[in-house]
């Protein structure tokens, strides 16, 4: 059995493409890794030490074009001859591993949380409210793994990286601008996330959110009505249909918790509820919960992680 | 210009999830159907506009039997101008996607728009599949989209921020929040739907690559564990102590 998993590695090596390697690691046989980007031969090797035999990469592929990634993944699965291939679930993987399964027939199983069982892998349903499990009927299969599902575990020594040519042919489409607000922690990837909703009465009140998030190192998010108001920025938005997390911790304050805001936060390790109403419904999800108000609350844990952090 | 929008039915964001059969179907008892909100608020929508300020048509296309003919019309109540329901259960994303890939290129849409996945699936694959099935570029996550003539540019989502591509036509594009907004249909587009055209279409012979065998609910969450609002020493200590999250 041979496994191919495709990182992306323009910016370097993300914890995602490190925690996809570690997965194929997982499923034992050889493991192949073919990347697309500029990462230099060393960054490249050091997968060496999280499970890859081998690392194929085609300097040719510069941008995210997706028809280009699919034509470098095809062509590495097959000159490994991969039975199973790997993508970590991130916006890539969103738009390359379809075309790669329809390329290769290969059934494509998204939002995976476990190791496959015989042909069955286990993924996330109703945004995070069941678990299903997919049956592949194809002999190859495609795994887009969620990522924060498994910790990327270091242990082997480096690997050989070779040039590979995957005919990656002409990009479709052109990057015109990118726009990466600076200092920010993206909140997709971010292990803590602290988040406010309407209980803050007004965007003025954000600051004290901040300041937690910063003396923490987290994201900071919010609820669908904050950001539809406009309070806070619409990538902010986390639920049902704003963005998915799964960070660590999750604080919430001033966010009642409906079952639209928790699809979007429950595949959280661990949440902390802060609202004044002790009915709230997000005290049902939580592991910890503070009856109080926002406003008393939050300076104050802003204090005490601060006192943490100087004690430790 | 030419769009189709792809819906999918999906259930109501406040049903109660639970599974029968032993836990290899999705219990529909009580559950109310709605067009998947990716689809409508943010593809359907954006697709009324370009041809409102444009010209052109929108059709609607979904891959489901009779019984989704109900929220067909209620897409179509929205404003566009045709339905098209491919006659088959949907039983996967790749026989979904291939249905409408064939659809797609033998009627020569210029757009073929998704939203970025269905809230009961969560999948994100029919877009890119139907992209390849069609051989034209797919535009995954895309907050923004502006066509101009035969190119178009989108917003699209990069970790940690936003890109702007420019892409020629044909191209399938998925929808995410911030594409257009919510439109509520109003009494004459919801009279209208009636009798707007449902054409259906038998389904291309494709074969489905994979197939969901059992559900499962995740295990009930251990009680909520209260902290003092004065002492929030006590939280941090159990964030790091008994979580080990900080």
């Amino acid at each position: 059995m041979s496994t191919l998993v495709y990182i992306n590695s323009n910016d370097g090596l993300a914890k995602n493409a490190l925690e996809a390697v570690t997965y194929g690691k997982k499923l034992g046989g050889d493991v192949n890794v073919v990347t697309t980007g500029g990462a230099d031969e060393a960054t490249l090797a050091s997968l060496g030490e999280y499970g890859a035999g081998k690392v194929m990469v085609d300097r040719s592929v510069t941008s995210n074009d997706p028809g280009q990634i699919a034509n470098v993944v095809k062509a590495a699965a097959e000159a490994t001859g991969a039975t199973t291939v790997i993508f970590s679930h991130d916006f890539i993987a969103k738009a390359a591993a379809p075309r790669v399964s329809v390329k290769l027939k290969a059934g494509l199983v998204s939002g995976a949380i476990d190791v496959p069982e015989g042909n069955k892998v286990k993924v996330n349903v109703f945004s995070g409210k069941a678990f299903g499990y997919v049956e592949v009927n194809t002999d190859t299969k495609i795994i887009s793994l969620l990522p924060n599902s498994f910790q990327p575990e270091a242990g082997g020594s480096a690997c050989g990286v070779e040039e590979f040519n995957g005919n990656a042919g002409e990009a479709a489409i052109k990057v015109i601008e990118t726009k990466k607000p600076e200092g920010d922690i993206p909140l997709p990837e971010a292990e803590l996330v602290v988040s406010a909703g309407r209980g803050l009465k007004g965007p003025e009140n954000w600051g004290m959110i901040e300041e937690l998030a910063s003396e923490l190192g987290a994201a900071t998010a919010c609820s669908r009505p904050v950001a539809d108001i406009g309070w806070r920025p619409h990538h902010e938005h986390v639920g049902q249909t704003g963005v998915a997390i799964r960070p660590n911790l999750y604080i919430a304050a001033g966010i009642s918790g409906a079952i639209q805001h928790l699809a979007g936060v429950n595949g959280s390790k661990v949440i902390v509820v802060v609202n004044t109403d002790a009915e709230a419904p997000f005290f049902k999800a939580a592991d910890y919960g503070i009856v109080g108000d926002a406003f008393e609350v939050i300076p104050r844990l802003t204090e005490a992680v601060k006192n943490f952090k100087a004690a430790n | 210009m030419k769009i189709l929008v792809c819906i999918s039915k999906s259930p109501d964001t406040t049903s109660k999830i639970a599974f029968t059969d032993g836990d290899t179907k999705f219990d529909e008892n009580g559950v109310q159907y709605i067009v998947n909100p990716y689809d409508e608020w943010y593809a359907l929508v954006r697709a009324l506009e370009l041809k409102e300020a444009g010209g052109g048509t929108v059709s609607i296309i979904t891959v489901g039997t009779a019984a989704d003919d109900a929220i067909i019309r209620k897409a179509l109540a929205i404003g566009a101008d045709e339905a098209v329901r491919i006659d088959a259960e949907p039983t996967d994303a790749y026989f979904t996607a291939m249905q409408i890939a064939e659809y797609a290129k033998s009627n020569g849409f210029d757009l073929v728009l998704t939203g970025k996945e269905t809230i009961n699936y969560n999948g994100s694959q029919v877009g890119g599949m139907i992209a390849e099935g069609m051989e034209v570029p797919f535009i995954s996550l895309a907050s923004k989209l502006e066509v101009n003539g035969s190119s178009a540019t989108a917003d699209v989502e990069i970790v940690g921020g936003v890109q702007t591509v420019e892409f020629g036509l044909p191209a399938v594009i998925s929808a995410a929040k911030g594409m257009a907004e919510q439109r509520i249909p109003n009494m004459r587009g919801i009279m209208a739907a009636r009798t707007k055209p449902l054409n259906v279409v038998a389904p291309a012979d494709v074969s489905a690559l994979t197939s969901f065998t059992s559900y499962a609910m995740p295990p009930a969450k251990s009680e909520c564990k209260m902290i003092d609002p004065e002492n929030m020493d006590e939280l941090v200590e159990l964030l790091h102590n008994e979580a080990k999250v900080i």
